[in-house]
């Protein structure tokens, strides 16, 4: 399949989780767009390792391009996942306070 | 090297140090100790010694640079347990974990200050600001400190991915990660796509200018450095901020020319509308920590004089505006949580019963403001000095604006001189220490030492 799929693919998931991000409210779904945007980066990532991959396999049979792409994505999963932890228990941590995960609810609050 | 390895096996110490005393004072100390060793690894690498030799496989290129960088950014926050180091322990109940996670800030600071490759960056600045989300929070019970951490850790999250999606995108047009390389790609071998690379490249600009809070992405930090414990505050709003701009001018000295007229108009804009929003607004402001957010926009709008010039003054006069900024911030928090109204009306009559404090917080805004004889002079000196080298048609109008827009911020910080010296009232503090006054006159100290004698600070970069 040619690469410009998969740009557009990402792009699309990347727009939604932007989008999301800027229009909901509840913090948890807020979140999950954000791991939507990392998500999206991780596959355009993978696409454009095999491309590589591919352009190099021409020349060079034995050729190991693009494995750092594919390194990549493993250290944006980690990073995700300690992220996850520290968000969650900030959400968990408001939602105790106010009972709510509302992000525009402690806003209202202050005044 | 020695700093980044050192300041993640610190900040277990630290942590492990949580379980053996519960003594506050004792903590601090630890960390003060523990401060100072890494302050001392670090200084070994300028003398070419290492703990451990590792072939980085050029992830990282470490420099003089990069390690007088780190000096200063471990100095300062020595300097900052120094004076403030009881405030740290009692924001809450965890205090070696405090520490803990300013050790492990400045474990991605120094991995800013010598990353090479795009995957490092992304790690240091995931490693600086996951602990600074938690920082931020610290203060459970207290709407605004929760408010601030949701508000931060979403801007922060939300703007991390979109540097993703610019790495991406850069890989996509070059093929690696290297920060150097994608300039001379060997013809032929690789698909070379220009409009993902410079795509790519504003999205990370975009991020970065979230991260160091630069003006038309700027718009959670006054919320979020208010909200945010004190203590904390003073931490994010200097050694933080000065590695995200040593982060973007690394990357950008090397990339910036594949972007050719675009950057230099792009940023002009940027350094305009940070320098206009942050000194307009922080007029307008009662609260002396919600001034300070603004004002620390403006500051970064000084900062990215260097971004546009790229030249050895520009490199140089960083070091300097970081050491200045983050010394007066420092200083100035330290005053501002002792005070039990955070108002400029709770500065009142400061003079009187404080004179020490109103003296030096005196001395702290001269150098925010650029007075002469101060540190923060030859620093704003240094940015203007750096653009009018570098020339261009933008040069002069982007220096005039400078010098007006300081002369505005002299007014909103000098509101808090005329408060403490010309006003009647009783402004009430909490305890103050001798230690405390000792710390404040130290910081004063340097301050006026690299006022008058800039070059001190920056032979020692030379030695």
């Amino acid at each position: 399949m040619p690469i410009q799929y998969y740009i557009y693919l990402s792009l699309a998931l990347f727009s939604i989780g932007i989008v999301g991000v800027l229009v909901r409210r509840n913090a948890i779904i807020v979140f999950m767009c954000i791991e939507l945007m990392l998500n999206a980066v991780n596959l355009l990532l993978l696409a454009f390792s095999k491309m590589h991959y591919n352009t190099a396999l021409l020349t060079n049979k034995e050729t190991t391009a693009g494995t750092e792409g594919q390194l990549f994505v493993f250290f944006i999963m980690v990073v995700a996942a300690a992220e996850v932890s520290v968000g969650l228990a900030i959400i968990v941590m408001m939602y105790r306070n106010i009972h709510s995960v509302d992000v525009n609810f402690l806003n209202r609050l202050k005044n | 090297m020695n700093a980044i390895i050192f300041s993640a096996l610190l900040g277990v110490v630290m942590m492990f140090s949580g379980i053996l005393t519960t003594n506050k004072q004792a903590i601090k100390n630890i960390a003060l100790v523990c401060l100072t060793l890494l302050l001392v690894a670090n200084l070994a690498n300028h003398y070419e010694w290492y703990s451990i030799k590792i072939d980085t496989k050029q992830m990282f290129s470490f420099s003089k640079y990069g390690y007088f960088f780190n000096t200063i950014a471990i100095t300062a926050t020595l300097l900052y347990v120094f004076v403030s180091g009881d405030d740290i322990v009692k924001v809450g109940s965890y205090g070696a974990e405090y520490f803990a996670l300013i050790f492990f800030v400045l474990c991605g600071v120094t991995i800013l200050s010598g990353y090479n490759n795009l995957l490092m960056l992304f790690l240091g600045i995931e490693i600086m600001t996951i602990p600074l989300y938690i920082l931020t929070g610290s203060d459970k019970k207290n709407l605004h400190s929760n408010e601030a951490a949701l508000k931060y850790f979403l801007m922060g999250a939300f703007s991390t991915g979109i540097m993703l999606m610019g790495i991406a995108l850069l890989y996509g047009s070059s093929g690696n990660f290297g920060i150097e390389t994608v300039v001379n790609i060997t013809a032929g071998t690789l698909m070379k796509v220009p409009i993902l690379e410079v795509i790519g490249l504003m999205f990370i600009f975009v991020s970065m200018l979230f991260k160091v809070s630069a003006a038309p992405f700027h718009f959670w930090t006054p919320d979020v450095y208010d909200g945010a414990p004190s203590v904390f505050t003073s931490f994010m709003a200097t050694i933080v901020k000065s590695a995200g701009f040593i982060a973007l001018i690394t990357l950008f000295a090397n990339k910036s020319e594949e972007l050719g007229k675009l950057w230099n108009i792009l940023l002009v804009i940027v350094i305009i509308a940070t320098l206009l929003v942050g000194n307009i607004t922080a007029v307008f402001q009662q609260s002396v920590k919600r001034m300070l957010a603004y004002s620390s926009i403006a500051q970064a709008g000084f900062m990215l004089f260097a971004l546009y010039s790229k030249n050895d003054i520009a490199r140089d006069g960083i070091l300097l505006y970081t050491s200045a900024y983050s010394l007066a911030t420092i200083g100035t928090f330290a005053i501002l949580i002792k005070m039990d109204d955070h108002s400029i009306n709770g500065y009142n009559g400061l003079a009187k019963s404080q004179p020490l404090l109103a003296a030096t917080q005196s001395i702290f805004l001269f150098s925010l403001a650029g007075i002469p004889l101060t540190a923060g002079f030859f620093a704003k000196y240094f940015m203007l000095a750096s653009v009018i080298r570098t020339g261009g048609s933008a040069a002069v109008y982007l220096v005039i604006i400078g010098v007006l827009f300081a002369a505005v911020s002299v007014y909103y910080y000098f509101k808090v001189i005329q408060a403490m010296y010309f006003k009647e009232g009783s402004a009430a503090t909490s305890k103050i220490t001798p230690n405390f006054k000792f710390a404040l006159l130290v910081i004063a100290f340097l301050i006026i030492l690299f006022g008058v004698m800039p070059d001190t600070l920056l032979g020692l970069f030379y030695f």
